[in-house]
């Protein structure tokens, strides 16, 4: 028998969600809509008046080159600092795990770079990885132009990647380490047992039992790397240099705040939004399956 | 007994209040960009005028930078609650201007009963943020232009007299300098698209788009790619290349500026307004002297290009507030004021009667401010040509930001210049038809 809880008077569950409904209403479907409204006119600045031009924003970004170039990038970027974040995570995850010596500090110890805000974490990083003064940057002293972000595109990307992985370790180890956690000693006892190395067992045993916290950090850390990337970008290279760092946020700030051309920058967050729905849509419908919850 | 007490407070505080707004002072709000020590100083200011007056008090707030001010207004007006007055940098001119926002200043000051010379204003200055028949919509405030600043100790050691006034000169020395161990001759920072490139064109007398960089119409072309700009983006190319030109950056660790007071770069160029830095930041033993920007032997200087920003009065207001805001500009033309504000920022006085005042008492003739005259001497070198008194396009801080990623293609990604030039007439041609087209059928003023 289903047994299901429910009200007599129609009205009071209403009022109970009622203060939620309006925070999200307000927060975030108002903004949407007027961003969605934005994209299909050409908004002046400073409020001057409008046109509908239906879907020239649209064409006008997709007929880009580079605008295309910066989703390839934006794609490129979310891969990289998720795998890495997560494979860093996960190996940190799984040393503490197995109670060596120091654990109890290592778990609160790694944690902490998550607690710092990510523009604050890229003016440190700006002076630690500067070529001309930083830490990184004292191996051109000994290899003259092997580390160079401020003129190398490459070299600024990897750099943003690196930082961003960073930024994001703290988080993914302390879901894989609950995770670990949860899983029976036994198990992995019984496994040791038959013989299975630590890495055996990581793959054979631990990594299926975490599957459902794999894919729920996957999908964090995907939109994630999409939607923030901002703060880092802003303080480290701004986009630079010749745009190699430019990826859709920082394109969408740029062209929304700095060049006044608020249409544009409406049509490519809807593009952004569609996108990241996509893909956590994508993931539910077929990486899901092949996780198991029990 | 203690009710008693608080019904007499209370009813002497209500007493209080609804005495006060008989000889209520009109309070009005003024957004200004910049952050720090100018704005200890902008402070400063709006501390004077609120003591020499009783009628209107300012209420003056920073918003760190000119991005930010320009963010804000527009999201204040867009709200109507925008300040009475604000600080709008030079790209962000022509947005303002298409807008219909803004009070004109003249028509501020008219009202209100002020007589102000106009014509008294600095040309170079003037044109820039006034109308195409030369009506002024706001007031120059803080502005500056760009020079060319030396290390006097290795211009002595290359055996070079006086400062190198031509490209040719500096290249000579800055050859010169290399030869004789100096590790960087010349400090370049791409992001200054502003000194490097804006008013290299003006000086120079080359069009960076048609109809008059813009203040023709808003169906101007960029042109870059068909000018000067070619062969001089060509020459910084190869001398970066040579190593005579070096890469300095926030990003690459040391600013362009930070490099030159270090003494470890010998040649830069930047703002008017840097002069009172680098006097300030100079470390021990540097030397250093500042000249107008070099041109090409067998070209005519003109005058360059007016940089910084200049305050708007914003619709919307009421009349009391204007005439707050009006009484606020007038204490800032005073003579006075307009040389204290000079001398401790380096930005230039704006207007030719400020300027001869300042002259007449000897500002100029020594150390720490000479050689800040040499930014008015550049500035006022001839009347304003169609070319150098301003740019007027839309958008323009995008159309700056691809500059930047051009001079960076071509210096770090050897890029061929004229495909670089070409490819950015055409980002530029993009950038100003979207705007066109956001503003159809507007007129400039």
């Amino acid at each position: 028998m289903e047994r299901r809880a429910y009200y007599r008077n129609p009205v009071l569950p209403w009022l109970l969600i009622g203060p939620q409904l309006i925070l999200v209403l307000v927060f975030f479907y108002w903004p949407t809509t007027q961003a969605l409204y934005w994209a299909f006119t050409l908004e002046q600045p400073w409020g001057g008046g409008n046109s509908w031009v239906w879907l020239d924003n649209f064409l006008a970004i997709f007929r880009d080159g580079e605008y295309w170039l910066t989703v390839a990038r934006s794609a490129f970027y979310a891969l990289c600092t998720t795998g890495l974040s997560m494979a860093v995570a996960l190996f940190l995850a799984c040393f503490v795990d197995r109670a060596l010596k120091g654990t109890k500090i290592f778990q609160s110890v790694y944690v902490w770079p998550y607690a710092i805000a990510a523009p604050a974490a890229g003016v440190a990083f700006r002076f630690i990885f500067a070529p001309q003064s930083g830490i990184v940057g004292s191996i051109n002293q000994i290899w003259p132009g092997i580390w160079d972000p401020a003129t190398n595109g490459v070299h600024a990307l990897i750099m943003i990647i690196i930082c961003h992985a960073w930024l994001g370790i703290g988080y993914n180890f302390i879901f894989f380490l609950a995770a670990l956690q949860m899983i029976p000693r036994s198990i992995t006892e019984a496994g040791a047992m038959d013989g299975a190395r630590p890495v055996r067992r990581m793959f054979d045993l631990q990594l299926p039992l975490i599957a459902p916290t794999v894919f729920f950090l996957l999908i964090m850390n995907l939109i994630s790397s999409f939607t923030d990337s901002f703060g880092l970008i802003d303080t480290m290279t701004e986009g630079g240099p010749v745009g190699s760092t430019e990826v859709m946020v920082y394109k969408i700030y740029f062209d929304g705040f700095k060049g006044l051309d608020y249409s544009g920058a409406a049509a490519q967050s809807i593009v952004l939004m569609l996108l990241v729905i996509a893909l956590t849509f994508v993931q539910f419908k077929w990486v899901e399956k092949r996780v198991h919850y029990n | 007994m203690t009710n008693i007490r608080l019904l007499t407070a209370a009813s002497s505080i209500t007493l209080l209040a609804l005495a006060t707004p008989a000889f209520a002072q009109t309070k009005f709000e003024f957004w200004y960009g910049l952050s720090g020590d100018l704005s200890e100083r902008v402070q400063d200011m709006c501390r004077g005028f609120n003591e020499s007056q009783s009628d209107y008090e300012i209420v003056c707030v920073s918003q760190e930078n000119y991005d930010n001010t320009l963010q804000n207004t527009i999201a204040a007006y867009r709200a109507n609650k925008q300040p009475t007055v604000t600080q709008i940098f030079d790209a962000g001119t022509l947005d303002l201007m298409l807008s219909g926002a803004y009070m004109p200043v003249r028509q501020l000051m008219e009202d209100n009963g002020y007589d102000i010379d106009w014509d008294n204003y600095l040309s170079g200055i003037a044109s820039y943020f006034s109308t195409s028949k030369g009506e002024m919509l706001s007031l120059p405030f803080n502005n500056s232009t760009a020079v060319i600043y030396y290390n006097t100790d290795a211009l002595e050691k290359v055996g070079f007299e006086g400062t190198p006034q031509t490209w040719e000169e500096v290249e000579t020395v800055a050859r010169a300098m290399k030869e004789a161990g100096y590790e960087c001759p010349i400090a370049f920072d791409p992001s200054g698209a502003w000194q490097w490139f804006e008013q290299f064109s003006a000086i120079h007398n080359q069009p960076i788009a048609t109809k008059g960089n813009g203040y023709g119409g808003l169906d101007a072309e960029m042109v870059v790619s068909q000018g000067k700009f070619v062969d001089q983006l060509t020459w910084i190319k190869k001398m970066y290349d040579e190593g005579i030109i070096v890469h300095k950056s926030k990003d690459a660790g040391e600013t362009a500026n930070d490099a030159f007071v270090n003494g470890k770069c010998q040649i830069t160029s930047s703002s008017i307004a840097d002069h009172g830095t680098f006097g300030k930041q100079a470390a021990e033993g540097v030397h250093w002297t500042d000249a107008m920007l070099p041109i090409w032997e067998g070209t005519e200087r003109t005058n360059s290009l007016v940089g910084g920003a200049s305050l708007w009065t914003l619709k919307g207001k009421s009349d009391e507030e204007y005439k707050g805001a009006a009484a606020f500009f007038n204490y800032l033309a005073q003579p006075e004021q307009a040389q204290t504000w000079s001398t401790i920022t380096g930005y230039v006085p704006v207007t030719m009667a400020g300027f001869e005042a300042m002259k007449a008492n000897g500002f100029y003739d020594g150390a720490p401010y000479k050689g800040r005259e040499l930014a008015i001497e550049s500035l006022t070198f001839t009347p304003p040509t169609e070319n150098s008194r301003g740019i007027r396009l839309g958008n323009y801080a995008s159309i700056r930001a691809e500059m930047v990623k051009t001079m960076q293609d071509v210096l770090f990604n050897d890029r061929p210049v004229l495909e670089a030039l070409q490819a950015f007439d055409a980002k530029g041609n993009e950038i100003l038809r979207r705007f066109e087209q956001t503003y159809k059928g507007a007129q400039l003023p």
